[in-house]
């Protein structure tokens, strides 16, 4: 049989059909080298044709010089997750090229500098060079931006190879650039340059291509960060103290950024909130603690090693009952792990953190829709339920570039909580803090700076009774915990419930949440056509309420899905439904990737026995 | 009330600031300073609901439960108050903190957030009960005791003290004071000031622990401060609606400290060419030199009321960031529809 490569393009579009919007491309480069704008660029520009993208950055914990890939997944069908394979590949680190040409698919293509000399030893791939240096030499761009450059010349190689018109990327430019004229021009410049090189020079003799379709009109990519970002300043946060992590710090950025925005006084130019850098991850969550307890919507955002910082005060919070937002956009650990790459390994820290009997209010965003919504939301419930509020992101979802439907403004004023006035205290002539009028666990508060003579009252930590007077007494011990354990069941009732799918006559239900819902969705697909029909609950809080319960009782067998090594949330539904634990199976890998679709199938299939 | 009893003139008497009972040791130095911080509150008719307690963990941060009943109060955690204080003072900037620490609180476990609070210059009265022995868990030395001091339970300290004064001063303090629990009246006229001060305002006061470093030997006993404190100067506290009268004073043994409210510090050098409290090497060699000689230096030891505060480098709006109403913190809808339009395929 002959090789693709020894026929002309005609011939191996006879023999191998052409394969349309739907493949993987990975570009791998050299971290600091400027490529990203070239890589989003690409994506950007094949969403703007209409085609489901999501794009995945890999890359070192490290400022310049180390290896970084970028995957851009194209799907007809709308599936973003990861795959293992990729068909294109953009080799532009010489350091890893050897392996990177390895791992490309049979059949798939490889562009490369041609001033690498490259030897062409796979006999199964397609090879083509680029003038990197040749085409940006030629360019007229200053020295000190030419490494950025030379990036664009990849990006109009595969524009002339894949099919991609250029008014598409020209479109993507300029919503990079925020629309600024000059570094538009100068980038399409070089991209025009090597598109006419390689429609000169290259004759195609790879089955990739893409062709517009009508699947993303009226959506949007954004990554999670961003979106946490906008949907706390939706949900209207004064106060927000930090430490910078990874990869968590870009939240924070875009909340800097967008509070100056859409925060500042028109009349004074002064603003209506605070950010504050602080010394470690102890002083944000203190100073977050200190703007709550005074009654501000107050945030930080950090990773698992800053999570670790904070449990003292998560649970002084927690008993003094004060509200607070914590994000935590998780990485690999234990330890400094592996900074820069993806996990769900914080699921049982954030869960429990604190000594003593803690447990916490976790969000699980699994969209970056939902990651707006909880934005908002977390203040919500945290004002209500007086605690602080976890919402769990990762790398992947907090960094990646995502497809979303477009964000809903808040469909519920915002819910301040219990806060009593000094006119509520006179009419009722008293006032005891932690006192369960309602019945819900929940006591009334009030904030420094209320003017009655009842009104103040003493938040600690060490054991109190209802009147918050400090106590040692066994009684108003258990008494509290009875109280806050009553508070815990109303926020069964608060938090946002689970996304079911039911397929009837499904034996087998799948659990899942946060990133790896895309992973989840394409490997049911797959079980599908091998004729095992699951259903799905994707959680999207803790604690649980009775459709966990329910969807398990359901189902023979349920696996539950996440990227971690020791099965963090099936031990949760484990401790969660003693009775029901037989029926519950861990299905957890992680090395630091979002998890893949054949991974997964792979990995039900076995459990199964099949 | 009685009819009769004297209030002030926000019509509160002096029971309206009082706090819970005391739990701490008879004759702690502690108990001394909550009656001070009380007195003052009366006296300058500070409105107490205007006023949150803030503390961290150890002996001296029970004592917010034993004043100002009527004001908010906050026990933290050990050595994190200044973070609790950062975030609520910044929210509501017309709240007057008043933060109790201790030496293990301030001078260990807490020493980087300290020096982080100061640096940020938080508006807070921030007092250090400084014993220099942690007395809950029975008599340990903390890192501002003594070289050389020998107590029963922790024997012979080999380690040199850190001073909380000299570490504020090199974080760029605005407001440094050192007193003495047993110097009633200079504590309240420093507190006073300390009150007036728009931004941190650190003071260091030696309150000897009775029961675990009281020996003649300790620079942190009574006996010691009584022999050894040599006040830098006489000290008189004048509200801004008081004339200053600095009539029967020699030229040049009197010094004015005018306070950012306007008040005044009056500073009746009792050496002349003593101590100017607003030239900062001035207070580093003043303190270095004290060390040096275990002398026990009280009074104003450096001020400086043009160092902005963090809510003014915040640039927050006058209104407190808490009182806000929800229309000016969640943008209306049409922001939001901007936003979508501007992100979504393919505007």
């Amino acid at each position: 049989m002959s090789t693709i490569q020894d026929l002309p393009l005609e011939d191996v579009l006879a023999e191998k059909p052409a394969i349309v919007n739907d493949f993987q491309i990975m570009i791998a480069t050299v971290n600091g080298s400027g490529s990203q704008t070239a890589n989003t660029v690409l994506l950007r520009a094949m969403f703007r044709m209409g085609i489901p993208v999501s794009g995945k950055n890999i890359f070192p914990s490290n400022i310049q010089g180390l290896p970084t890939w970028y995957t851009i997944r194209l799907n007809k069908n709308g599936y973003t997750a990861r795959l293992e394979d990729y068909h294109v590949l953009v080799a532009m680190n010489q350091q890893t090229v050897a392996e990177d040409i390895a791992n490309l698919a049979p059949g798939g293509a490889c562009y490369y500098p041609e001033e690498w000399n490259l030897k062409h030893e796979r006999d199964d791939i397609v090879y083509y060079p680029m003038p990197v240096k040749a085409l940006t030499d030629a360019s007229d761009v200053p020295a000190n931006l030419s490494s950025y450059i030379a990036n664009m010349v990849y990006v109009g190689v595969l524009a002339t190879m894949l099919n991609i018109e250029l008014p598409y990327i020209e479109g993507a430019l300029d919503y990079h650039f925020n629309g600024k004229a000059k570094p538009v021009q100068m980038n399409m410049k070089v991209v025009q340059a090597a598109y006419d090189w390689a429609q000169d020079h290259l004759a195609k003799r790879d089955p990739y291509a893409v062709e517009p379709m009508n699947a993303t009109e009226g959506r949007l990519l954004m990554d999670g960060n961003s979106a946490a970002a906008l949907g706390a300043v939706f949900g209207g946060v004064t106060f927000a103290a930090w430490y910078p992590i990874t990869p968590s710090t870009s939240l924070i950025d875009a909340l800097r950024e967008d509070l100056a925005k859409y925060r500042i006084d028109p009349e004074t130019g002064q603003a209506t909130f605070a950010v504050i850098q602080a010394e470690d991850e102890i002083g944000a969550i203190g100073m977050v603690v200190g703007a709550g307890w005074a009654g501000a919507r107050a945030m930080t955002a950090t990773s698992g090693p800053g999570i670790s910082l904070m449990t003292e005060f998560a649970g002084l919070a927690y008993y003094a009952e004060v509200p607070a937002v914590i994000w935590d956009v998780q990485r690999m650990g234990p330890s400094t792990g592996l900074p820069t790459r993806t996990s769900q390994g914080d699921v049982l820290t954030c869960y429990l953190l604190g000594h003593g009997d803690t447990r916490h209010v976790v969000l699980l965003p699994g969209t970056i829709n939902e990651i707006f919504e909880y934005g908002w939301r977390a203040f919500d419930l945290a004002e209500r339920l007086q605690t602080p509020i976890f919402v769990l992101s990762d790398l992947d979802l907090g960094m990646n570039l995502w497809m979303s439907d477009p964000f809903e403004y808040p469909d519920v004023p915002m819910d301040r909580g219990k806060v009593l006035t000094a006119e509520d205290i006179e009419r009722a002539g008293r006032f005891a803090r932690y006192e369960d009028v309602d019945g819900d666990g929940i006591g009334y508060r009030t904030l420094p700076g209320i003017d009655h003579p009842l009104g103040a009252y003493f938040a600690r930590g060490t054991g109190h009774n209802a009147r918050a007077i400090y106590s040692e007494r066994p009684d108003d011990w258990v008494e509290n915990m009875a109280r806050l354990r009553r508070k815990w069941e109303t926020a069964r009732t608060l938090v946002p419930r689970p996304v079911v799918d039911q397929v009837s006559g499904a034996e087998i239900g799948l659990i899942a949440f946060g990133s790896t819902d895309p992973c989840v969705v394409e490997a049911r697909d797959q079980l599908s056509t091998r004729g095992i029909m699951t259903s799905y609950l994707r959680l999207r809080a803790l604690p649980l309420e009775d459709t966990t319960r329910r969807f398990i009782e359901n189902h023979e067998r349920v696996y539950v899905v996440e990227n971690n090594t020791d099965g963090q949330m099936a031990s949760i539904l484990h401790m969660e439904y003693p009775d029901l634990a037989s029926r519950i199976h861990s299905i957890a890998y992680s090395d630091g990737l979002p998890l893949s679709p054949r991974w997964l199938t792979a990995a039900v299939l076995e459990q199964e026995g099949r | 009330m009685a009819a009769n009893a004297r209030v002030n003139e926000i019509g509160l008497s002096r029971n309206d600031y009082k706090g819970g009972v005391s739990t701490l040791c008879q004759g702690c130095g502690h108990n001394s300073i909550a009656n001070q911080i009380i007195a003052v509150a009366y006296e300058m008719s500070l409105d107490p609901h205007q006023i949150i307690k803030l503390s961290g963990i150890g002996c001296s941060s029970k004592s917010p439960a034993y004043f100002l009943n009527r004001s908010h109060g906050f026990n933290g955690l050990h050595g994190r108050m200044p973070a609790l204080a950062t975030g609520a003072t910044t929210v509501n900037r017309s709240l007057i903190a008043i933060g109790v620490s201790g030496d293990g609180d301030t001078g260990s476990i807490g020493l980087g957030q300290f020096k982080h609070m100061v640096r940020r210059n938080v508006p807070i009265v921030y007092i250090v009960e400084n014993n220099g022995v942690y007395g809950l868990t029975k008599g340990q030395f903390s890192a501002t005791a003594d070289y050389g001091q020998e107590l029963k339970y922790a024997g012979v300290n080999e380690l040199p003290p850190i001073d909380i004064c000299l570490e504020a001063l090199a974080a760029d303090a605005s407001f440094v004071a050192r007193s003495f629990a047993g110097d009633s009246k200079q504590v309240r006229e420093l507190l006073k000031a300390a009150i007036a001060h728009r931004g941190t305002a650190v003071l260091d006061i030696i309150s000897p622990c009775v029961t675990f470093n009281n020996h003649e030997d300790s620079t942190k006993s009574y006996a010691y401060g009584k022999a050894k404190e040599e006040p830098l100067h006489d000290i008189t506290f004048i509200p801004f609606y008081e004339p200053i009268e600095i009539e029967d004073q020699e030229p040049g043994q009197v010094r004015a400290v005018k306070l950012y409210d306007g008040s005044h510090l009056m500073l009746k050098a009792l050496d002349p060419t003593k101590h100017d409290p607003t030239d900062r090497m001035a207070a580093f060699r003043l303190l270095e030199e004290a060390r040096e000689q275990q002398l026990f230096i009280t009074g104003l030891i450096y001020v400086d009321e043009n160092r902005a505060t963090l809510p003014e480098i915040s640039r927050l709006v006058d209104t407190p960031l808490v009182h806000l109403p929800p229309e000016k913190l969640r943008p209306p809808r049409e922001v939001l529809d901007e936003i979508n339009r501007r992100l979504t395929c393919c505007n």
